[in-house]
């Protein structure tokens, strides 16, 4: 039989492919760039959220998005060590990154402006991740769903913690609410965006789907996703930004309105909001890193020379 | 009169030009941290099974991310860390001629023997 039939064979069945497996080159191709994206944005995710903690209104508050933001490093770390057992290394991930040519989710490159966008945040754009996440736990590349598995246990105390910051604001003064829902408004169009372009306009999907990297297509994700808000932010008392949203009695859907693709790709092409800052950060992080680094390993080297003259 | 001033960082670095700003970083070939492989113990009495990997200077460093990365939530009680480099895996290519001794013997499962109903406690 062709390797590539026995490939297909095992994930038509639903055997996992282990990274010593054999691939196709363009499933070893997409898995990086997929992963390595996914990771980037775990890692540059924090930064809007970073943003906050000094200024969180309690200790409380304050504890928990520190926690919110530690996990997602620790969701970048899981990711990046899935991506390098499919041969590429963390440095090469983290040039990919830096010099533009590595993707993250368009999300971050808008700002925070107020408190409650870190409760709309942990809603809805934690919420959209979940949803995109769900499935990539059963997908076929093994050490990729270990990984997910992992990050969708930790993901969903994100959501909750969101969801009960606009749920505090929601019983707050006129201008706390008027402050959630301002933020609400900011942020519900990117974060449909999140789950990427219509289905006939995003070619590698065919591929993903044949080989179980994805196990829904983009606008099915999506779909429910506005299905579950919909119902969701009745209970803030709040609403969403879009007078053609209502419910399809017939399709068993909530109809929405047109997304504006244009604002998606000019994102994503790098002229959102913050793309420069983000960048820059992740930049000035790397390079004032550097000693650290360097730091590290010659302790370690020394270390290891003491050692080895004391054995001898 | 020029003073010539040599600066020593961190013990071994030798001279830089520039202070400190100087060991930074435009050079991407250095060498990254070693990879190491985490095995963690999630509580007494279990074994250590492994959870995923994560790169560090040396083994202490190692333990301590792992710690951070691999149980935030009390996930362990133990940890084990090896260097990725020293883990030998068998190939999954070979792995049809590798288990095949072990295919064609049924008679290794306690199923294999059938016994009287009325036979009890075996």
């Amino acid at each position: 039989m062709e390797l590539e039939q026995i490939f297909q064979d095992k994930i038509d069945k639903e055997i996992r492919i282990e990274p010593k497996d054999w691939m196709p080159e363009k499933y070893r191709q997409t898995l990086i760039r997929q992963i390595s994206q996914h990771a980037h944005s775990e890692i540059v995710g924090m930064l809007p959220e970073g943003n906050w903690i000094t200024r969180a209104p309690s200790l409380r508050r304050k504890a928990i998005l520190l926690a919110k933001v530690q996990d997602e490093a620790g969701h970048g770390l899981y990711l990046y060590s899935a991506a390098e057992t499919l041969g590429i290394s963390r440095d090469e991930m983290t040039a990919q990154l830096l010099s533009g040519k590595a993707k993250y989710s368009s999300i971050f490159n808008y700002p925070t402006l107020s408190w409650a966008d870190m409760g709309v945040i942990g809603w809805l754009v934690d919420g959209a991740a979940i949803m995109n996440q769900v499935p990539l736990c059963r997908t076929s590349y093994g050490p990729y769903a270990r990984a997910m598995v992992r990050v969708c246990k930790e993901e969903s105390f994100h959501q909750r913690q969101g969801f009960e910051i606009l749920l505090t604001l929601s019983k707050g003064t006129d201008a706390q609410r008027k402050m959630a829902q301002d933020a609400i408004n900011r942020w519900w169009w990117p974060s449909i965006m999140m789950f990427g372009p219509k289905d006939d306009e995003s070619p590698n999907s065919v591929l993903s789907m044949k080989w179980k990297i994805k196990r829904f297509s983009n606008d099915e994700l999506r779909q429910k996703f506005i299905d579950v808000c919909a119902e969701q932010v009745k209970v803030l008392g709040f609403t969403l930004p879009d007078p053609d949203l209502k419910w399809n009695e017939e399709r068993g859907h909530y109809d929405f309105g047109t997304i504006n693709w244009d604002e998606f790709w000019q994102v994503i092409q790098g002229n959102g909001p913050c793309n420069k800052e983000r960048l820059d950060a992740r930049k000035k992080a790397w390079e004032e890193g550097a000693w650290v680094r360097e730091a590290a390993t010659a302790y370690a080297e020394k270390k290891r020379v003491k050692n080895t003259l004391r054995v001898a | 009169m020029n003073n010539l001033i040599i600066k020593y960082y961190y013990g071994d670095y030798g001279e830089s030009k520039n202070g400190a700003a100087d060991i930074s970083t435009s050079n991407n070939h250095k060498p990254e941290w070693p990879l190491w492989e985490v095995f963690i113990r999630s509580k007494q009495g279990l074994d250590h099974k492994h959870v995923g990997s994560l790169h560090a200077a040396d083994a202490a460093m190692a333990i301590e991310n792992a710690r951070d990365v691999y149980t935030r939530r009390m996930e362990g009680v133990s940890i084990w860390v090896v260097e990725s480099k020293y883990i030998h895996a068998s190939n999954p290519d070979e792995a049809d001629s590798l288990y095949d001794p072990a295919n064609d013997k049924a008679y290794r499962h306690p199923t294999f023997y059938e016994l009287p109903e009325e036979l009890k406690h075996i």
